[in-house]
This record gives C-alpha cells, sequence and structure tokens, in this order.
C-alpha cells in the first residue's frame, strides 16, 4: 500500500549549547510521517522526544541548532528555516501543538474567546461577527456544552479537562494539517484522560488530521496509535504499527518500558524497574546507547551501533539482537501477559482468540 | 473473613472536612467512614477534588476536621488533643508527597530536610547520632550516605522521591500516607518507587494509605480500595473483588477508563462515563451497606437490588 508521505525526516542531527558545552540531543533520525495517521513517540524524560518534535514548528529553544539533516514538509525544507517570517508561514496553518499543561499554555487574563479568535485572526484574517461564530463553532466541536457562554468566560473558570479542550480548539482553530501533542493528558485524571484522547481521535478522523503524540507512557496509547516509536538518547530505537510493537517487540529497551507498565505487574513480586540512568547527551555514544542499563547487552553493544533490522516492511528495530550472527535473547516473560489482559482483568490461560 | 480478627490501626468514622467560611461553607468530605487494618496497604480512589487528598491530610492533621472521628491505635486524634499525644501521631503517622520537585526545600541540604522532623521530636539528639540516623534512611531508600550534603537539584525526580521516603522513614513511622506519590514520575522510575514501597512494608510491616487517581498502580500495590467520589466513598472492597465485580457506576466509569498496553482490547474497549444525575435519591435515600463479605457500596434499595443481580453473574 502507497502512503503519501506529509512529512519526511532525513538523518536529522539536533545539537545544543549548554554551559560551553555541546549536546547532541537527536543523533540522526530519519523518519517519514504518512499522511492521516497516528504517530506515537515514547521514550524518557530526557530522551528528546519534545526536541525532536519542535523541529517542526519552530519552536526550539535558542541555544539549539539542527546540526545536519533534513525536514521535508510541502517541497520546504523547514530545517534551513531561521527566521520567524518562514516559520508564521508554518506554525498553526500547517502544524499545531498541543502543550502538556493546559493551565500554563493559556493566558489567565483574556477569555477563551478572545484566545480563540486570536489565532483565527491572525491566520485566517477573519474578524468581528465572523470570528465569533467560528470560535463558537470551534468551541463545541471540542465537546464543550453551551459554547456560547464558555465564549465568554476566562480560563480559571474551566476544570483541567474543558481547559485542555480549549487548548486544542484553538490548535485547530487554523485547520492545521499535522497536529501534535505533547503529553496531552499527563496533568489529567484517567478518566478526563480517556475523553481528551477520544476526543484527538474524533477530530483526527473529521479533519483527516496527521497526529504525532508525544507521551512516555506506553500504557495510554495502544488506543490512539497506528504507528508508534519509541526513543531512548536522541534516536529512534525501534518503530513499527502498534500491533507490532506491543505484540512483537524487538529492543531490549521496549521490552523495558513494557515490562515496568504496572498493568502488567504480578502483586506481591517486583515491578521490573530499568537499572541505572540514560546517557550523558554531552559524552559521544558510542556503540548501543541502552548497552549499559540492558543486563542481558552484548559485546558488540558496547562497540558499535547498530543499525536497522527490518522485521516487517513496516517494523524495524536498531538492535544488534537482530542480527542473524547474535545469540537468541528471548523477550521478558511478562510480556506475554498482554494479551491476557482484558477489560482490567488478568484472564487465565486460553485468552486466545 | 479473617478480617474480623485483624487488628485495626486506623479508624475514621463519620468525618467531614469543611473549607470556606461560616457564611459559605464547602463540604469536602462529606461523612467518610473506614478502617485500616495493621501491615495493609489502603488505596483511596478518586479524580482531583473528590477530596481523596482532603482526607490524607486531615488524618494528619494539617486539615481540621468538622465533624466525626479519626481514631488511631484507639485514641482519638483528630480536633483538640494533648500536645503529648499530638507529638506521638506526628511521629507515627508521615506522608509521602506528590511532586519530589515541590516538597523538598531547595535552600537545605538532604542532611536536614531528612532529619528535620528527627530534630522536632528528639530535641537532645547528638550531632553524630543524627548523621548516623540519616545515612542509614538514606542507604534504606538506595541513596548513598554522602548524598547528605547536596542539595535537592542536584537529583533527579526518581531520587527526589526517594530522598521524600528517607525522610518519613527516618521518624521509624508505623503508618504512611502517600499522596500520588508517583504520578510525577516516568514510568522506568514508577516501577522503582513502587518495588522500594513494597520492599519497606515487608521489612517493617508498614501500613499504607495509597492515594491515588490511577486505578492501574493501585491493582497492582493495594490489598483494599475505596473510591471516593465528591467528598463520598462510593464503594470498598477488596482490591481483586472491586476489579472482578465493580458495582457503583462511578467505579465502573474509572475502570473503564484504565489505558492498557494491549491494542486489540483497547481498540473494542467501551468507556463508560458517570453522571451523578442517574441516581433518583430524592425519595429512597442511599445507604452505605455490606452487599457481599467485606465489599461495601452506597446505594438506595432499587439499586441495591440491582447489584445484587449482577454479583450472581
Amino acid at each position: 500500500m502507497e502512503r503519501e508521505v506529509i512529512l519526511s525526516v532525513k538523518d536529522l542531527n539536533v545539537k545544543f549549547s549548554l554551559r560551553g558545552q555541546v549536546l547532541h540531543a537527536i543523533r540522526g533520525i530519519s523518519l517519514d510521517l504518512y499522511k492521516g495517521e497516528s504517530l506515537a513517540i515514547v521514550g524518557e524524560s530526557g530522551s528528546g522526544k519534545s526536541v525532536f518534535t519542535k523541529n517542526f514548528i519552530g519552536l526550539l529553544d535558542k541555544n539549539g541548532w539542527v546540526d545536519s539533516g533534513e525536514i521535508i514538509y510541502n517541497g520546504m525544507d523547514l530545517a534551513k528555516f531561521k527566521t520567524e517570517k518562514e516559520w508564521v508561514k508554518i506554525r498553526g496553518k500547517e502544524v499545531a501543538m498541543v502543550m502538556q499543561d493546559p493551565m500554563t499554555s493559556l493566558n489567565p487574563l483574556k477569555t477563551v474567546g478572545w484566545q480563540i479568535e486570536e489565532a483565527l485572526k491572525l491566520h485566517q484574517d477573519l474578524s468581528g461577527e465572523a470570528a465569533r461564530k467560528k470560535a463558537i463553532e470551534i468551541l463545541s466541536d471540542v465537546g464543550i456544552q453551551e459554547p456560547e457562554r464558555r465564549y465568554k468566560q476566562y480560563p480559571h473558570e474551566f476544570s483541567g479537562g474543558m481547559r485542555q479542550r480549549v487548548v486544542i480548539a484553538i490548535a485547530m482553530a487554523c485547520n492545521p494539517k499535522i497536529l501534535i501533542c505533547d503529553e496531552p493528558t499527563t496533568a489529567l485524571d484517567v478518566t478526563i484522560q480517556a475523553q481528551i484522547l477520544d476526543l484527538i481521535r474524533e477530530l483526527q478522523k473529521k479533519y483527516q488530521l496527521t497526529t504525532i503524540y508525544i507521551t512516555h507512557d506506553l500504557g495510554v496509547v495502544a488506543n490512539v496509535a497506528d504507528r508508534i516509536a519509541v526513543m531512548y538518547a536522541g534516536d529512534i530505537v525501534e518503530i513499527g504499527t502498534c500491533d507490532e510493537v506491543f505484540y512483537q517487540p524487538q529492543h531490549p529497551y521496549t521490552w523495558a518500558l513494557l515490562s515496568s507498565l504496572p498493568q502488567l505487574g504480578i502483586k506481591g513480586e517486583d515491578l521490573y524497574s530499568i537499572k541505572g540512568t540514560p546517557p550523558n547527551l554531552f559524552n559521544k555514544i558510542r556503540g548501543d546507547a541502552f548497552a549499559p542499563r540492558n543486563p542481558k547487552a552484548l559485546k558488540i553493544d558496547f562497540l558499535h551501533r547498530p543499525p536497522y533490522f527490518e522485521v516487517s516492511p513496516t517494523h524495524k528495530a536498531r538492535t544488534w539482537l537482530l542480527d542473524p550472527r547474535s545469540p537468541k535473547v528471548e523477550p521478558p516473560a511478562s510480556l506475554k501477559n498482554i494479551r491476557k489482559i482484558r477489560g482490567a482483568k488478568l484472564v487465565e490461560d486460553g485468552g486466545e482468540e | 473473613m479473617e478480617n474480623n480478627n485483624r487488628e485495626v490501626l486506623l479508624s475514621v468514622k463519620d468525618l467531614e472536612v469543611t473549607f470556606g467560611s461560616k457564611r459559605k461553607p464547602f463540604k469536602a468530605v462529606k461523612g467518610v467512614s473506614f478502617d485500616i487494618y495493621k501491615g495493609e496497604t489502603f488505596g483511596l480512589v478518586g479524580e482531583s477534588g473528590s477530596g481523596k487528598t482532603t482526607i490524607g491530610r486531615a488524618i494528619i492533621r494539617i486539615n481540621p476536621t468538622s465533624a466525626g472521628e479519626v481514631i488511631f491505635k484507639g485514641e482519638k486524634i483528630n480536633g483538640k488533643i494533648s500536645r503529648e499525644l499530638d507529638k506521638r501521631v506526628t511521629q507515627q503517622i508521615q506522608m509521602i508527597f506528590q511532586d519530589p520537585m515541590a516538597s523538598l526545600n531547595e535552600r537545605a541540604k538532604v542532611d536536614y530536610i531528612v532529619s528535620e522532623g528527627l530534630m522536632n521530636v528528639q530535641k537532645d539528639l547528638s550531632k553524630e547520632e543524627r548523621e548516623a540516623k540519616v545515612s542509614k534512611a538514606l542507604s534504606e531508600v538506595g541513596l548513598l550516605p554522602e548524598f547528605a550534603s547536596r542539595f535537592p537539584h542536584e537529583f533527579s525526580g526518581g531520587q527526589r522521591q526517594r530522598i521524600g521516603i528517607a525522610r518519613s522513614l527516618i521518624m521509624e513511622p508505623e503508618f504512611i500516607i502517600a499522596d500520588e506519590p508517583i504520578s510525577a514520575l516516568d514510568v522506568s522510575i514508577r516501577a522503582q518507587v513502587l518495588n522500594l514501597l513494597s520492599a519497606l512494608q515487608k521489612e517493617r510491616g508498614l501500613t499504607y494509605l495509597f492515594i491515588a487517581h490511577d486505578l492501574s498502580v493501585m491493582r497492582f500495590i493495594t490489598d483494599r480500595i475505596a473510591v471516593i467520589h465528591k467528598g463520598v466513598i462510593v464503594e470498598l472492597a477488596e482490591t481483586e473483588k472491586l476489579f472482578a465485580h465493580p458495582l457503583h457506576p462511578y467505579t465502573r466509569a474509572l475502570l473503564s477508563a484504565i489505558p492498557m498496553p494491549d491494542p486489540i482490547s483497547e481498540k473494542q474497549k467501551k468507556l463508560e462515563t458517570y453522571d451523578p444525575s442517574m441516581h433518583d435519591y430524592s425519595v429512597d435515600k442511599p445507604v452505605w451497606t455490606e452487599i457481599e463479605e467485606g465489599h461495601f457500596i452506597m446505594g438506595n434499595e432499587k439499586e441495591l437490588a440491582e447489584y445484587r443481580e449482577r454479583l450472581k453473574d
């Protein structure tokens, strides 16, 4: 199946200058984003998942720069963009972002309606009554009841979940093609989290959006992602369809992330936990970045960086374990429990359909 | 079951906590009752604003109670109590807070942060004794004793939460209130902190009140769970019973919202939503009833009949 590529990243390297040292935050990522898909990027804090996507919208911190590589969107190379003037054409209209904490991403001094209209005025040349109408329409689109009344209210009059809906409304105001959701539900309750994820999925269908979810919790993406990219130390170590990553994970880091989910834990036994800390990206990384924390690492893991090995046309992983010469290492047994959990209940054996 | 013979460590009876002025009172906790047995992990789950944290804070005497009783080891500890009892309660009940970034004094060294509580209770403690206790507490939570001379900003989130745990352990408490201790942490660090908490429980026979909004974590760590909604406990049962037969519509909504790391069942799952107006309590008032052994639920006669039906399946 040929799919249209909407955004293509080629061998991207991003560096930061911090206290006179250079930090290599993104270490050569290549990724094709398909039109209309939802991609989840999963990794620990500091893995570079936010930094990576900030490149698509020109929000890299001032001390960071694209060292090499391309980001092709609509025939333009976003990696070459320098001025705000260039970015204004992309930001909002083409690529929009929903941030983690709805409390800090809204202006507390302006009404919700004003904040949505601001985006409309800037990008769609709407004003007055037309902008008001459109803003109310968007509010009801994101599932806010009584949009006319809510339009005049301030962010503090909204609950956390409702505020996140407003943030999504602002992001949607300019009909973006790509929506980046950076930990959109981390600050929210479980019930609200499920509702917000539902909402994003609905909008995605309705407007044929391409979405990128950034999260540290593999547990939440099973329902929202078509594909999952697992990031570690500024690199994508495994990428595949949702089913492939959950049912046939290949990289030891993906195994570790999955095994440490409390959903898979067995009461009375220790939960799997990843030892050590992520590597310091100020230093040059040799071999597989995860090797020092991987108790079953091979010798070669410390010497040479593994290439991508293809598992299926949609699934590849950067681990020497997939090399035909490597010894066979079994994934942790607890991962077999994934298919046994149903509706929060561990089903006894015989659960295969 | 054996519950009858088990020792009750903490008992909360018809607890009420009211905020706001006399003219405009707001009841955050409305007549909550439960017992916590010695050595168990009792979970309190609910969404933000449900009053779960307020209950924890009322037990540890941070929030004053407006009615009801909190009984710890047979003594009433809420309201006006003697100084001597207050001191004992401070030592025996400790709290672990949610956000390790906000709950540690940025200007104090770890040594001071960990031993501050101790110095308040044992004023005659010598410097050497104190330092020995600090390094013992630090190594118990998996930190190096050298860390005592560092400042909080030098630590990662997971390490900071360990400092928070060391700070409560040093008091040698019997009962620890853990208020969302892992919500602010990364998934991989969560596992470490959860393992540490259960290891400490085994070693020292600690009793936990574990407050969280995330039922998937609760299932892993708790023995019994109380579900709280808008200041009222709506259902209470042993963890596995609650997961096997969630009865109250709010519990069911919470359970259905747990994200599962399994694409197939996730895609089939149906979210249940809870609308409090579904209860018609105008005539038939709800009562707190034990519907099966150890499984309590809030409901009126009509609802209870339905719940009993469901239990039979």
